[in-house]
């Protein structure tokens, strides 16, 4: 088993380089430091000494691949590749436009993104699956065919019509929470229910009806017939049976989303002021702030990796046909 | 000439993209085989419900996707022709009095006042405060407090009324071309399509052309004296806001596929097919292209690309091409962002095919491999390419809205429906709340996702062998459903 994983870690560094050579390219080579600088600084205020006082600022006057100008090992570290992507695996992003320590910043707003995003994620699976073993029990009748219904339609609307009519109903019109905002300890519940609330609805409808389709293809199967014509009752076959091999295609696309949640909801994290990185992100796309940009990138990438391998090792909890190897 | 066509870049793809959807019906007419899924698309309820609505967006899209510059009115005359720099559609002239009735902020939907009061100075010079009248709409009315209600009802029952008789005349015709191709009385035929004896769900798509006739005319017969959806914060009809919404959402749901299916067929297939290098090369390719969160790799794309336009202005004549262009990167990168999956099951598809046995015997006989992928390979997994690209369809009008919102979505210039729930977003907060512009998008883009959905749907269900063998013996098992029981 740690063989596996650390072999499975080992694999993970090819894309990991890959993903930095893919950001470095984006952000340095399609367009150039001066570039950035000049749109930064707007088309009124570009002078050659204010470019070359924000490059020196961030760090971007520097030869991008090859220095050679400096001596010995500097020829390759005294670089803008070494400083601003190699730099990245050991955590070390730098600083943000306003001058705050990425790293420092990141740790901080993990917190209130994990407030909102585990809760909902849970109580949302827990629905989910729920409402779609009810609709497979329904099959083929009333019930079944007016839940698919009502999840085809909450698919087709967007989750940003979810937060706002949620916002709207709950907050302004009832009162019973705060529109947006966060504070720490037990006065987070009050901040925290209506946003993860409003994110288990959004994801309803496509949610229980992928489950379901799950749990249809696996009660047309012939063991499940075997079980029935054993006299099991349905509600055995569908909790014994049913349900534990139909997880396996669930946890597929579930637990590949669990790294995730630490970037948490990006679009509900601003919509309700909570200041977790998710938040984070859109600031730094809005104000244009690259260099967060570019480490939430590299941290994207790097939360996905390791869902991945828990993907692979969650495999071997629920189908023990399954080897690792 | 008075106008001159301009021919903007996703107008080019959007042509190609309907050549190549004609192309393809007169293609497949000809071929039971590959007629045969279709017809049982054909025979889905839900899905030609959706079909019908599509085709109502598409026609939008579609006119609104006739540029021009018109000609400006010059002094002397014709010794020098000046074009407009503000590009027009179609779509544009169809609605003139639409777009040229500019109020001067929010006013509600059919109101003939102003949204806030504002100070108005009466006739004798004395000042007060009140809502002032709006400039053109219910223009027409003296007193709108007891007139409007009466005008606005009269209007509607017209519009309506009228709606209801070209509906009409469409019934009527498909009753007659149904009773033309059974060879039996008219009045059989129309009988049979409304107890839906037909084989084609011509009731239910004939009762959503009803639906969109009655509603279509009412807000034609209002629009003639209000502003039917509102105002918005300058001043613009939402209704035609919304109506030219229409054609980003299309452009990004359709070209995006458009882009990246070059990429995925040629990947996937040749990753699967020739396995090997090839095949650690390709998938190495996409699990790092996947391994970066979409929305932040459109970001940092988006963010770059706006750089690049923001240095070189020169490139770009006029707004709109500029917008234009920003539309088609945008669809670039939503492309490079998805391949991946189709790739993916391409790459599944061709492995299990080239194992087969006629594949082998291909081989067997010489065949060269660009015979064997295009003769053997390409037309056994039209079907898997066909259901991604329907199913992609509402995910991207969807992510579209999110884009804009983020800030990494169309051009600030452009209608979309992501940047009027931005817009509209803003104003939540006002007491009272200004909910006009959310709602007409909602409800618009409700309509079309749903639509494209209910196509998708249907889609899957006729072209996916595996949808077909499972739902079966369920649907035996219990009473049998008085409707699609809405797939797997």
């Amino acid at each position: 088993m740690i063989a596996y994983i650390i072999r499975r870690l080992l694999y993970a560094m090819p894309i990991l380089i890959g993903v930095n050579v893919i950001t470095f390219g984006l952000f340095f080579l399609v367009n150039t430091p001066d570039d950035m600088a000049r749109m930064q600084l707007g088309v009124k205020r570009v002078t050659p000494e204010a470019i070359a006082n924000w490059k020196q600022e961030r760090g971007y006057d520097k030869p991008l691949l090859f220095n050679a100008a400096a001596p010995g090992l500097d020829k390759v570290t005294n670089t803008i590749f070494y400083e601003k992507s190699l730099r990245m695996f050991a955590f070390d992003f730098g600083r943000a436009d306003d001058g705050r320590d990425i790293a420092r910043e990141i740790r901080m707003r993990m917190g209130p993104s994990l407030a909102v995003a585990v809760p909902s994620f849970l109580v949302g699976l827990f629905i989910y699956i729920t409402f779609a073993l009810a609709f497979a029990f329904f099959r083929a009748t009333y019930i079944d065919f007016w839940g698919v219904v009502i999840c085809v339609a909450a698919m087709s609307i967007s989750s940003m019509f979810y937060i706002i009519g949620g916002q709207y109903l709950i907050a302004k019109l009832w009162h019973l929470v705060p529109i947006s905002g966060y504070s720490g300890g037990t006065d987070a519940l009050r901040f925290v229910l209506l946003p993860a609330a409003v994110g288990v609805v959004a994801g309803f409808g496509g949610s229980t009806r992928l489950y379901r389709a799950f749990f249809l293809e696996e009660i047309s199967k012939d063991y499940v017939r075997t079980a029935r014509a054993k006299g099991l009752s349905e509600s055995v076959v569908l909790f014994r049976h049913v349900l534990k091999n139909a997880m396996i295609p669930i946890l597929t696309g579930v637990v590949v989303a669990i790294p995730f949640l630490f970037i948490g909801g990006l679009i509900t994290e601003s919509f309700f002021g909570i200041p977790g990185l998710g938040s984070y992100t859109i600031d730094a796309i809005n104000s244009q702030d690259f260099a967060v940009v570019r480490s939430m990138v590299f941290i994207g990438s790097l939360l996905y990796i390791a869902g991945l391998l828990l993907t692979d090792i969650s495999y071997t909890l629920v189908d023990p046909r399954v080897r690792l190897s | 000439m008075p106008f001159q066509t301009v021919i903007l870049w996703t107008d080019w793809l959007i042509y190609l993209l309907v050549a190549v959807v004609v192309v393809t019906v007169v293609y497949v007419r000809g071929r039971e085989h590959l007629l045969a899924p279709w017809r049982r698309v054909g025979h889905s309820a839900s899905g030609m419900v959706g079909l019908t609505v599509l085709l109502m967006f598409v026609a939008v899209g579609l006119l609104d996707s006739l540029h021009y510059r018109p000609r400006l009115p010059s002094s002397e005359a014709a010794s020098k022709v000046v074009y407009a720099a503000e590009l027009k559609s179609a779509l544009d002239a169809a609605l003139e009095p639409l777009r040229s009735r500019r109020e001067k902020t929010y006013s509600a939907p059919l109101a003939s006042e102003l949204f806030a009061k504002e100070m108005i100075e009466r006739a004798d010079g004395s000042q007060t405060r009140d809502y002032p009248r709006l400039k053109f709409g219910g223009a027409q009315l003296k007193d709108p407090g007891t007139e409007s209600a009466a005008s606005i009802a009269r209007a509607t029952v017209g519009g309506a009324a009228a709606g209801a008789v070209a509906w009409l005349f469409i019934a009527l015709f498909v009753a007659a071309a149904l009773a033309q191709s059974q060879r039996q009385h008219i009045h059989l035929a129309w009988g049979a399509l409304w107890r839906g004896e037909t084989p084609a769900p011509w009731r239910a798509v004939l009762l959503t052309i009803l639906a969109i006739f009655l509603a279509g005319g009412a807000a034609v017969a209002l629009a003639v004296n209000y502003h039917v959806l509102g105002t918005d914060k300058v001043g613009q009809d939402v209704f035609y806001l919304t109506l030219k919404s229409i054609r980003t959402a299309l452009v990004i749901g359709t070209l995006t596929t458009l882009v990246m299916l070059p990429f995925a067929l040629a990947l996937g297939i040749a990753a699967g097919y020739f396995g090997g290098w090839v095949d650690d090369a390709i998938q190495y390719l996409y699990t790092t292209l996947n391994s970066i969160p979409s929305v932040l790799l459109i970001a940092a794309a988006v963010l770059m690309m706006q750089v690049y336009i923001d240095t070189r202005p020169e490139l770009f004549p006029t707004a709109a091409q500029r917008a234009d262009l920003r539309l088609l990167f945008l669809c670039i990168i939503l492309g490079v962002t998805s391949w991946t999956g189709l790739c993916r099951l391409l790459r599944g598809e061709a492995l299990k095919l080239k194992e087969l046995e006629y594949i082998q015997a291909a081989h067997a006989f010489g065949v060269r491999h660009h015979r064997v992928i295009s003769r053997h390979i390409l037309p056994n997994v039209m079907h898997i390419v066909l259901i991604s690209v329907v199913m992609e369809f509402s995910g991207l009008v969807l992510a579209e809205a999110v884009l804009s919102y983020v800030g990494v979505g169309v051009d600030p210039s452009m209608n979309s429906f992501g940047s009027m729930i931005n817009n509209a977003r803003l104003e939540m907060a006002r007491e009272p709340m200004v909910w006009w512009s959310l709602a007409a998008a909602f409800v618009f883009m409700v309509t079309l996702v749903l639509a494209a959905n209910l196509f998708a749907d249907a889609v899957r269900d006729a072209f996916d062998p595996r949808v077909r063998t499972s739902a079966l013996p369920l649907r035996s098992m219990k009473a049998p459903l008085p409707a699609k029981a809405g797939g797997a």
